[in-house]
């Protein structure tokens, strides 16, 4: 196997107006396959919105908040939403979906330092 | 997991180069005021810091912004306390600027202006770029 | 330094303004709408064709297929995710959005 990295995911849109999320989340799994370690997801600007927990997309469709929620879990990736972002678009504790938790810029900050690579999605 | 006190431990130790680029307009979206957000958050971290404004980002620290009749909040002349934060390197585009009318009078804070073939040579120097 | 570019090259400047950034052999990934770009026939196949000649110009495969582009300009390569995490693990990642 080849060096492994540590990757940092930056979103910057919401779920389903852009196709951001659905690109991050296409990258992060990639980049597990390989055996990488995606370290964090920071979630800024309309990025928030994928941390919802009061998505109800149609059965039919993907659950973008749910696919993140579960990767979380199973993965123990660290998705942060940003608290001053959120708060303006209505992302607080108590509407957040699971795997998931609010924080400041500085986890940002700290991933950026910390990871090998941030890679940002967004429109 | 990425435990928070490990990433504390490193980020004591590791200097990264960091340049903000910044090629939106204001109010038409809010890249560049939450962009600023990141900056004076990300200032406290003892990084190497640049920001550079690009394409209409120059609008962005452009004198003379009043969005009260849009009722939006003027975020720009923010912009100034960079260099007080720590954020000292901080480039505009010249041909941004020539492209829009504009010239350093028109900003409102001292700028260092650099032509795109500096801007591409600072560019492929950065450990993380953060587009706003 | 690998740019992204996620926008149609019709109605956005994003990939005219990046490849104003690239240096020789800079890798350009097409992802999203982006890769509208890399469509044969089109009005921007000049201008695909003459970046081609000084960078490396790739197409993510998926999003290709999600939009029905079949075929791409010849010199473009099509990478999957597992391509994308490929080139971000060589070059840091400069989004052009």
């Amino acid at each position: 196997m080849g060096v492994k990295l540590k990757f940092g995911i930056l979103i910057l849109e919401g779920p389903y107006q852009h196709q951001s999320s659905d690109s991050a989340y296409n990258f992060a799994i990639a980049a597990l396959e390989k055996g990488h370690e995606v370290s964090g997801v920071f979630l800024y600007n309309d990025g928030v919105n994928n941390a919802t927990s009061f998505g109800d997309p149609p059965q039919d469709d993907r659950n973008v908040q749910e696919k993140w929620s579960k990767l979380a879990q199973e993965k123990g990736i660290d998705i942060v939403v940003c608290i001053a972002a959120g708060k303006r678009r209505g992302l607080i504790d108590d509407n957040l979906i699971k795997g998931t938790r609010i924080s400041g810029l500085g986890q940002l900050t700290d991933l950026a330092i910390s990871t090998d690579r941030l890679v940002t999605f967004g429109d | 997991m990425a435990n928070p006190e490990e990433i504390e431990e490193s980020s004591d130790e590791i200097v990264k180069k960091m340049m903000f680029v910044m090629r939106k307009a204001p109010h038409g979206t809010i890249n560049p005021y939450e962009g600023l957000e990141v900056m004076l958050i990300v200032a406290a971290y003892d990084q190497d810091l640049s920001a550079v404004f690009l394409d209409d980002g120059v609008y962005a620290i452009k004198k003379g912004q009043d969005p009260k009749e849009i009722g939006a909040k003027d975020f720009s002349t923010t912009f100034r306390v960079l260099p007080g934060y720590g954020i000292e390197k901080i480039y505009v585009e010249k041909e941004s600027l020539e492209n829009r009318g504009l010239t350093v009078e028109d900003l409102l804070l001292e700028v260092e202006v650099v032509d795109k073939s500096e801007v591409t040579k600072l560019m492929q120097e950065q450990d993380v770029l953060f587009p706003f | 330094m690998l740019f992204t570019v996620n926008k149609s090259p019709f109605l956005f400047g994003h990939l005219d303004s990046c490849l104003q950034y690239a240096i020789k052999d800079t890798p350009i990934l097409l992802i999203e709408d982006g890769v509208y770009a890399a469509s044969k026939g089109t009005s921007y196949e000049k201008k695909l064709k003459e970046a081609l000649g000084k960078f490396e110009i790739y197409a993510l495969g998926p999003d290709l297929k999600a939009r029905g582009i079949a075929s791409v300009i010849d010199g473009v390569k099509i990478v999957d995710y597992a391509g994308f995490v490929d080139l971000a693990e060589k070059h840091n990642v400069a989004p052009w959005i």
